[in-house]
């Protein structure tokens, strides 16, 4: 297995800028404990991947980096996550802007029924952009950053959901980008499309590296090991070993781990 | 042959045929009853042949019968002899014909039953005619001559053609009568009463100083001058439409002097082409849809009722829409969902069921006599004791629909909000929209099929109620339409017909129920008509919205 970084000095974690600093997070479904005394750094500017098998909490993890969890009824968090010194979970974050910071991107794409144009400008509309030309420049300068602008360029004004679903994923990454987050985060994006499209997205994880932080959950270990810089294997609600992704999956140092990566469950 | 049986119907076929079966016979009652309503209404504008009997019974004299033939229908001989009729022959049956003679004027009644066995000859001479008249009802029989100021002017073949010249120039005149009483002096006194009201009110404030009186005085002098002035035309006008008349021979050859000032249209029906009678018959049903009652609603047209039907249909739409959207968002988005919600949901789904008159009565309580007279208190003092705001009204009438259907919207939009993906709601959110701005430029928008839907559910209940409009604004006869070319143009506080009442009235309570009888199933027609046009706008705009719209899953 080769990560993205072959040939380069080993990546460490604590070299690294931090973008969010996870620190003994636990959260409850009801009486469930989903997430048990999670505490981890995500660096600035990597690709960190959430790999686990199902229902281990990698997805419920991501979500509380944006507070999506604050949807779900009956949901109890301790612990804290902290951007620019900031705990995201204090009464004082208005979770609107935090969102605006920490962008998402969900399994299957979720295009909003409105032209390519408007679902990439919803965005910039809630936060009140009005100037025609300021919205036209973000709307192909994000299709640009997706991949997309020139297979829809002539086609501004159909509806979004008339494109493929590779390409409806990546307008839907587009729209994510449209507002400029500092965090992106990847919710198995890749794993309602096709290989080709898989491979697409693929690259634009590798470009977007450049500007934004990202995190991604995914099934598919191979994925995890193209993608991204760092791995978090987490099992049953803990995080069980995180470290760059080319030593987890050569040389883990835990016995669950090794398990997983090896196909032996999950 | 058992197991034949047997697999038969386990195959599922009885199924089919059973509900198949259902859905006909539910096809079959909904175009019986449009077929059935079309035959009696539209077949009510043909120019029917108008026949001259001679009519000879067993003890009375001979007799000349001049009608149309409404209706014909077999009795037990019995029940004729019963009455005291000998017959000519013992047939155990006999036909009998309700003949219209019209000429209510004359004769005191617009039908007669006739039995055929006196009936000794029939015909449909050419020159019989039939004037419509704007009081007492159709004329049957025949012309003799016309007169212009008591002066005999055509006689014999000619009077026909004068009399058609004469008829034209009276409409004329009848025309510019109407335009004047209604429009030049219905604005004059229009004007006269706002000043009225102003002065009251300035009255009421104590601030009617003597400048500002003067000023009302001269306004009010050049209002009466106008008015004069007006006047004094129409009184011209009416000595001119009165100086013309005709002389008719009704049936039993007593000849009338009647005049031209009350004749709407007159034709032979006997010697019209099959073309004249097309065209006699779209002209009488643009009448019907395009003009004013006349009569006590029996004759003339329906238009008011139309309009109010239409009007009040909309207004009800505007006032439901954003209440039951807004409701529905907040039960569905907003309110923790738990035992009060639940009982709010049964609460809805219960005013539902709740007889639409009891709805009536909380209209003309809360709305017209509390919220009404509130408001003329409050901003309409100078009117009182006449009420402004406080009696029915088109407003009263459209929310007290609102609230009846109110129910179907709410049900039909929670509904459709339920259907909204989860996973386009996480998007909206996920990019720093707040929920209110994710309802409001996302969910809202996808659910608008659903709330279009439940807004068609309203329509078609709504415009076919009648019983609680009686008591909030629905009238026999109404002035004038809510809708006019005094400011504010828009007069909710106006009484108005609606096309339900208007079956009911003629139909029950019209003075000449059998005259009106074909004018209640084209009114039925109508009523139904516009129900489907109303519908239908709205199912168009449904299915535009839902093209626009359409879902992921879709």
């Amino acid at each position: 297995m080769s990560g993205p970084n072959r040939g380069q000095p080993a990546l460490r974690l604590d070299k690294e800028e931090t973008a969010l600093q996870v620190s003994n997070l636990n959260l409850y479904y009801g009486t469930s404990h989903a997430l048990k005394g999670i505490t981890m750094v995500i660096p600035k500017n990597r690709v960190t991947a959430f790999i686990g098998p199902s229902g281990c909490g990698k997805s419920t993890l991501l979500r509380c980096f944006n507070r999506m969890n604050d949807l779900i009824d009956n949901v109890r968090v301790t612990g804290e996550i902290t951007l620019d010194g900031q705990n995201i979970f204090d009464r004082s974050v208005n979770v609107a802007t935090l969102r605006r910071r920490v962008g998402m991107v969900f399994q299957k794409p979720n295009p909003f029924p409105k032209s390519i144009y408007e679902n990439v400008a919803y965005g910039l509309r809630i936060q009140g952009v009005r100037n025609r030309r300021v919205i036209d420049e973000a709307v192909e300068r994000a299709l640009r950053g997706a991949g997309l602008w020139e297979e829809v360029k002539d086609r501004l004004s159909q509806s979004g959901l008339g494109l493929s679903g590779g390409q409806q994923q990546r307008l839907v990454i587009a729209r994510a980008i449209a507002i400029e987050p500092e965090i992106l985060l990847l919710d198995e994006p890749a794993s309602a499309l096709d290989p080709i499209s898989t491979l697409k997205i693929e690259e634009l994880i590798h470009e977007l590296k450049e500007n934004y932080t990202i995190v991604i959950v995914t099934h598919n270990m191979q994925q995890a090991a193209r993608v991204s810089d760092y791995t978090a294997f987490m099992y049953l609600g803990d995080l069980i070993e995180y470290r760059d992704t080319d030593t987890l999956f050569t040389n883990p140092r835990k016995k669950q781990t090794e398990d997983y990566i090896t196909g032996r469950y999950g | 042959m058992t197991t034949n049986i047997k697999d038969w119907y386990k195959s599922g076929a009885p199924w089919i045929w059973l509900v198949a079966g259902a859905v006909s016979v539910s096809l079959l009652m909904v175009f019986g009853v449009l077929a059935l309503t079309a035959a009696r209404g539209l077949t009510y504008f043909w120019p029917a042949t108008v026949v001259q009997l001679e009519y000879q019974t067993a003890d009375g004299p001979a007799q000349r019968l001049v009608g149309e033939i409404q209706d014909s229908e077999e009795v037990p001989a019995a029940r004729v002899t019963g009455a005291g009729v000998q017959l000519p022959d013992d047939s155990p049956a006999v036909v009998r014909h309700l003949l219209k003679t019209g000429n209510r004027d004359i004769f005191g009644s617009d039908f007669r039953w006739i039995l055929q066995p006196f009936v000794v000859s029939r015909e449909a001479p050419s020159d019989l005619v039939v004037i419509e008249r704007r009081e007492w009802g159709n004329f049957y029989g025949y012309l003799v001559s016309v007169k212009e100021n008591g002066a005999l002017v055509a006689e014999g073949d000619e009077a026909w053609s004068a009399f058609q010249t004469h008829a034209a120039a009276t409409a004329e005149l009848h025309q510019r009568i109407k335009q004047i009483e209604k429009d030049a002096i219905g604005d004059v006194n229009y004007a006269i009463e706002q000043l009225r009201l102003t002065t009251r009110g300035l009255e009421l404030e104590g601030e009617l100083t003597p400048a500002a009186q003067a000023d009302i005085e001269q306004q009010h002098a050049v209002l009466s001058e106008e008015f004069a002035a007006l006047e004094r035309e129409l009184n011209e006008l009416y000595q001119e439409i009165e100086r013309n008349s005709y002389v008719v021979e009704t049936m039993d050859g007593r000849q009338v002097e009647l005049p031209f000032s009350k004749v709407v249209r007159a034709f032979k029906p006997n010697s019209m082409s099959l073309l004249q009678k097309v065209g006699h018959y779209f002209e009488k049903l643009w009448e019907f849809v395009s003009d004013e009652p006349r009569e006590a609603n029996t004759e003339g047209g329906i238009f008011p009722a139309i309009f109010g039907t239409v009007l009040m249909v909309m207004l009800m739409s505007i006032i439901v829409t954003p209440l039951g959207v807004i409701a529905a968002v907040y039960l569905r988005e907003y309110a923790k969902q738990g035992f009060i919600t639940r009982l709010i949901r049964i609460a809805v789904n219960n005013l539902a069921g709740v007889p639409s008159i009891v709805y009536g009565l909380f209209g003309l309580g809360f709305f017209v006599y509390f919220l009404g007279g509130t408001l003329d208190q409050l901003f309409y003092p100078e009117a009182l004791p006449a009420p402004t705001f406080g009696t029915g009204g088109i407003i009263w009438a459209s929310l007290t629909l609102s609230i009846l259907t109110l129910p179907v919207v709410i049900v039909a939009t929670e509904e459709g909000l339920s259907r909204i993906p989860r996973a386009i709601r996480e998007g909206s959110l996920a990019l720093g929209a707040t929920k209110a701005e994710t309802l409001w430029r996302t969910v809202i928008p996808m659910a608008s099929p659903a709330i279009m839907t439940g807004l068609i559910l309203a329509v078609a209940r709504a415009a076919g109620e009648v019983a609680p409009l009686m008591l909030v604004g629905v009238v026999k006869l109404a002035p004038s339409l809510p809708l006019d070319s005094n400011a504010p143009f828009l007069h909710l506080d106006r009484k108005f017909m609606h096309l339900g009442f208007h079956i009911y009235d003629v139909g029950f309570q019209s003075p000449n129920v059998e005259a009106a009888r074909p004018l209640v199933y084209a009114t039925a027609l109508l009523l139904v008509v516009v129900i489907m046009v109303l519908n239908l706008a709205a199912i168009t705009i449904r299915n535009h919205l839902r093209e626009k719209y359409r879902n992921l899953e879709s």
